[in-house]
């Protein structure tokens, strides 16, 4: 299991991690990020690593 | 069949090529990654080029895309400093600009694009803006008392013009097209993008051609085809950009405004030899032609499936992506989804007027399928609609999705 993280302070909602892995990210009414899982499985891991490199500002990341 | 070991050399240290090495690893490559680039910087992001470090509100470390650090904990050996001079796909090998050469079993082209040089020489002062030096040339300008003209009103273009104005200068953005930005989201909405200019008092002369720009740093003078002579102290050429090809002429490679390659990446007739981001011209088979994007998102979406499409030969995958873009202008965060520049009837949905403007342009065609959205301070709406893109959904189907939105976002957040 690897755990998820959000800096909600520099997500700017450009929303590219929601296209990537939707079954993990969403969007708020505000535009900020939702995180819709705290933990995911690490058969996961590649395609949710890859949605996280999306974001623009790098607010996203995941830890052993 | 897969390939998990060898030499992946990848050209182009920017985004695309950054993205391209890390997905290397994610796919499970676990041979040699070369990442060359010719800048001597650390790997950094173009896109806050023109926004937060122009404006001075983020530093270099900030826009850094691959450090030393984390380069070497990926395995990414990094090349840098140092340009590719000459692909020979036959030996597969590329000589460096300082002489040397390196052999690959995969090469990927990331290597982008560069500004169009202004067709107008003066003796100082004219910028285009595309790498961090060219970005720290122009800010050094910016911070001299004087008026701006920023030719090309295009999004780099309005957005220097908002970062300009937002260190108090005086700023006029010109641009031969009436609604420069009516090329890609039609003419009706990219009114509300001339006003925006105004709002901000930024005067545009839109409809009108440059004939020349003469004089040095501080005493500059642009000539328009009117007549009008404009003076500025600092003038800015953001009139598109030219794929990073030219070194690529003599390499057997079909090059045509880019590097010519199919669905899955891969120059065509050169299996080995796969291309990303600005520099790719790849084949999208739901738009059934070739298409290069200079998009961010592209050259991120492309790395995901050039580097899988490396490391699986076996299990190919296309790059068929729906097309989107961001801006920053002044108060507004646009976004863009799909291709509204070719629909024939828009929606418009909200507010795209006035300091507080939260809205959305909803775009179709005769098929009555969602063809593209363009938004303002409104990511919820853009979110939507990308996915609906993505579904092949109807037009209508996207209207009453963002009607039954919220109105208006909370007051506390702002
Ligand atoms: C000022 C600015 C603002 C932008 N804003 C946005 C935005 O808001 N939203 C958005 O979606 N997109 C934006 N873009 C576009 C986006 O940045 C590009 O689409 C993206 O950078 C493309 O990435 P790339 O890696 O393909 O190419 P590039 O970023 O062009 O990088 C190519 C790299 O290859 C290197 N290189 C070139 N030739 C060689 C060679 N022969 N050998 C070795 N290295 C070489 C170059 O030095 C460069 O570092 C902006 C671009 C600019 C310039
Ligand atoms: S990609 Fe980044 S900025 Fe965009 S919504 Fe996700 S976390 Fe926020």
């Amino acid at each position: 299991m690897a755990r998820l993280l959000a800096d909600f302070e520099a997500c700017q909602g450009y929303g590219n991690c929601i296209t990537g892995a939707p079954d993990v990210y969403d969007i708020d009414d505000d535009g900020k990020v939702v995180l819709l899982r705290s933990e995911i499985d690490d058969a996961d891991r590649p395609r949710v690593e890859e949605a996280a490199r999306s974001c623009p500002v790098d607010a996203l990341s995941i830890e052993d | 069949m897969t390939r998990a070991t060898g030499t992946v050399v990848v050209v182009g240290s920017s985004i695309g090529g950054v993205r391209t090495a890390q997905a290397l690893r994610t796919e499970g490559f676990t041979g040699r990654i070369v990442l060359l680039g010719r800048d001597a910087d650390l790997p950094y992001d173009k896109p806050p080029l023109s926004k937060q470090l122009l404006a001075g509100s983020w530093d270099t470390d900030r826009i850094t895309l691959l450090g030393t650090e984390a380069a070497e904990a990926a395995g990414i050996e990094l090349r840098l400093g140092v340009g590719a001079a000459r692909l020979d796909t036959a030996d597969r090998r590329i000589e460096l600009a300082d002489g040397a050469a390196l052999g690959y079993d995969a090469v990927v082209l990331a290597t982008g694009a560069g500004a169009r040089p202004s067709p107008w020489i003066a003796e100082s002062g004219v910028h285009v803006l595309r790498s961090l030096a060219d970005a720290t040339a122009l800010r050094r300008d910016l911070d001299v008392d004087g008026p701006v003209v920023v030719i090309g009103g295009g999004f780099i273009g309005a957005e220097v013009a908002a970062t300009a104005r937002t260190l108090g200068r005086e700023v006029t953005v010109v641009d031969p097209l009436p609604a420069p930005i009516g090329r890609v989201i039609g003419g009706a909405v990219a009114e509300h993008f001339t006003a925006l200019h105004h709002r901000h008092d930024v005067a545009t002369c839109f409809g009108v051609g440059v004939e020349d720009v003469r004089g040095r740093a501080g005493d500059l003078w642009v000539r328009l085809t009117d007549g009008t002579e404009l003076g500025a102290g600092t003038v800015v050429v953001g009139i598109g950009a030219v794929p990073d090809d030219a070194w690529l002429r003599d390499s057997g490679l079909l090059i045509d405004d880019g590097v010519v390659c199919d669905r899955h990446g891969r120059a065509e007739g050169s299996p080995d030899v796969y291309a990303v981001g600005d520099v790719a011209r790849w084949y999208h088979p739901d738009h059934d032609e070739h298409v290069r994007v200079e998009h961010w998102t592209n050259a991120v979406e492309q790395a995901a499936v050039v580097a899988h499409n490396v490391v699986r030969p076996d299990d190919l995958r296309a790059h068929r992506p729906v097309e989107y873009v961001w801006s920053d202008q002044y108060d507004w965060r646009v976004q863009i989804v799909g291709r509204p520049g070719t629909a024939t009837r828009h929606q418009l949905l909200g507010d795209l007027d006035g300091a507080g403007a939260r809205g959305a342009a909803v775009y179709t065609d005769d098929s009555g399928l969602l063809r593209g959205a363009v938004t303002v301070n409104w990511p919820k709406a853009l979110v939507i609609c990308r996915t609906l893109m993505g579904a092949a959904a109807t037009f209508d189907d996207a209207v009453s999705r963002l009607a039954d939105l919220p109105a208006r976002r909370a007051a506390s957040t702002r």
